[in-house]
């Protein structure tokens, strides 16, 4: 039998958040330490006798065991939770007692607990993220830093201190208290949504890993919604956004691995099967008063979605959901997007007026894509220079070489338009 | 056709669970190969790192070690091959190889000569 493609690593956030919960968080190392050693074991049998009937029970049922002899070892060495403690303290108890700990129901929730005690409110939103990766996700400290395009170092410094911030509330999250959960639910969100978005948008160069990040996220929103206090209007809202926004992920490079724009991709290749998917969850959040960012954010990806051509989409639409959205999440880039959005319904002058009437548009300035649009307004309006100038600026922002040749080529555009018009050519002397 | 044993020694145990899925997939795939082309006589069994070592004639019982990690036998597979140089070319595909570890290739002795 051939394994699932990520087999290993769902599974190694499955088992350490379980091992987690009956260790307790404060040793969490103990709960990645036998997971280790189960994959080791996985690993030495089955690539010699081939993966089993069911290799999730499998992986489980062996870091039970490990976890049983960790348990014996431990005992006297370390503090576990008083429950556990005493079933451990005698040879009668323990293996009937760890056997009771990996029972079906009680594992049922045991990624949702761990989710939600990644999203500590002592930690702030990138660390939130980088743990969910790491721990439920089974990413390495190595591969985090690759999918933030940051250093080995500094993830491993963030990801240490969040697991010390984890390992002090000694149990994870009690996902049945209704009341915390909801007050907590929203960070969920909030973290799922910048997971799904860092693979979206994200600098990675390489596009598998992004894709990896947005399947991560749809696969822990997918979880959440299995739970009842999880299934929110909110939810189901930032599930069709994901959705409706994976269908385009095949298009956002073109045959040569190049960048491509919204304007320019090749709409018969979104996914119909996502986009019906990200419909139909979005039909579902339309319950009760709730109107949140990720219901208008989905609803401008269905109008995308649902245009056959870039000059069909309704633009005056996606302005109104724009203009709302402003005023739930406030941010520099809601509100460029907005004036490119406004700028496609009135035209390049009126697109370029409102990106300049941004307040605070200085916290734009290290985002290649404000100079981009800049640039493209421009462009259009005839101002090839200007033009010529934003997209050098945008270039040099680039985050990574498909980012760079992306905006290299628009330069370059813009260098020929200039050249072949008379009234720049004058200007330029 | 000969028989050889093929000793796996060493071999890093470390690695995302990515990585190690990836490495689990090259020796299935090496494995495979192997036995689609009729080398293999027994795809043998891997060992723990752990176990008892019995001693000398006063039968001294301990816990090893063994040898140095990296030199610890983690399993073999009984392969069959026209000559020592062919088994030694066979083994070269195998991935143990790519992770600090060594393939050990042992002629098995025959009965008739």
């Amino acid at each position: 039998m051939e394994p699932s493609e990520h087999l290993f690593r769902h599974e190694a956030g499955r088992m350490v958040a379980t091992l987690t919960r009956i260790f307790g968080t404060h040793n969490m190392a103990l709960a990645e330490d036998v997971v280790q050693d189960a994959f080791c074991r996985a690993f030495e049998v089955w690539k010699v006798r081939g993966v089993p009937e069911n290799p999730s029970a499998w992986l489980m049922a062996t870091a039970k065991n490990r976890a049983i002899d960790a348990l014996r070892r431990e005992r006297t060495a370390r503090t576990f939770e008083p429950e556990l403690s005493r079933l451990i303290h005698s040879e009668w108890t323990l293996a009937p007692g760890v056997e009771a700990l990996f029972s079906e129901n009680a594992i049922k929730d045991d990624l949702l607990r761990m989710m939600f005690s990644c999203c500590h409110p002592r930690l702030g939103e990138e660390a939130q993220v980088a743990l969910m990766l790491n721990i439920l996700c089974g990413f390495s400290v190595g591969e985090v830093a690759g999918a933030f395009v940051s250093t080995h170092s500094a993830i491993e410094k963030r990801i240490s201190r969040a697991k010390r911030v984890l390992a002090s509330s000694k149990k994870l999250f009690d996902v049945s208290a209704g009341a915390e959960f909801s007050s907590r639910l929203p960070a969920v969100q909030r973290a799922l949504y910048l997971l799904f978005n860092e693979g979206y948008h994200g600098a990675s160069p390489e596009s598998a890993v992004r894709a990896d990040l947005c399947h991560e996220a749809v696969r822990l929103t997918a979880i959440l919604l299995q739970h009842p206090l999880g299934a929110t209007p909110g939810t189901y809202a930032l599930a069709a956004l994901m959705h409706l926004d994976a269908a385009r992920l095949p298009t956002r490079t073109d045959s040569s691995g190049n960048l491509s724009s919204l304007f320019d991709q090749d709409r018969s290749l979104w996914d119909s099967h996502l986009i019906a998917e990200g419909q139909r969850l979005l039909d579902l959040s339309a319950t009760g008063p709730d109107l949140t960012e990720y219901h208008l954010e989905a609803a401008i990806a269905r109008v995308h979605s649902t245009a056959g051509k870039t000059e069909d989409t309704n633009w005056g639409h996606i302005v109104s959901l724009y203009d709302k959205l402003m005023t739930i999440r406030h941010s520099p880039v809601v509100a460029l997007n907005r004036a490119i959005a406004l700028g496609q319904l009135e035209g390049p002058a009126r697109g370029l007026e409102e990106i300049l009437a941004i307040t605070d548009r200085d916290r734009l300035t290290a985002y290649p894509f404000y100079f981009a649009a800049l640039g493209e307004f421009q462009f259009r309006t005839g101002s090839y220079d200007l033009a010529r100038e934003q997209f050098l600026k945008a270039r040099d922002l680039a985050r990574n070489p498909m980012e760079r040749n992306f905006l290299e080529a628009r330069f370059q555009a813009c260098e020929r338009a200039a050249i072949l018009t008379p009234v720049s050519a004058i200007a330029r002397k | 056709m000969s028989e050889f044993v093929f000793l796996y020694r060493g071999g890093s145990r470390d690695g995302s669970p990515a990585e190690m899925q990836q490495v689990m997939q090259k020796w299935m795939n090496w494995l495979k190969g192997l036995g689609d082309k009729g080398h293999i006589k027994d795809q043998g069994q891997p060992l723990e790192r752990s176990g008892r070592l019995v001693k000398g004639k006063q039968k001294t019982v301990t816990d090893g070690p063994f040898a140095e990690a990296k030199d610890i036998v983690g399993g073999y597979t009984l392969i069959e091959a026209r000559d020592l140089d062919q088994a030694v070319e066979l083994s070269k595909g195998c991935p143990i190889l790519e992770r600090d570890g060594a393939v050990e290739v042992r002629p098995v002795m025959k009965m008739s000569m």
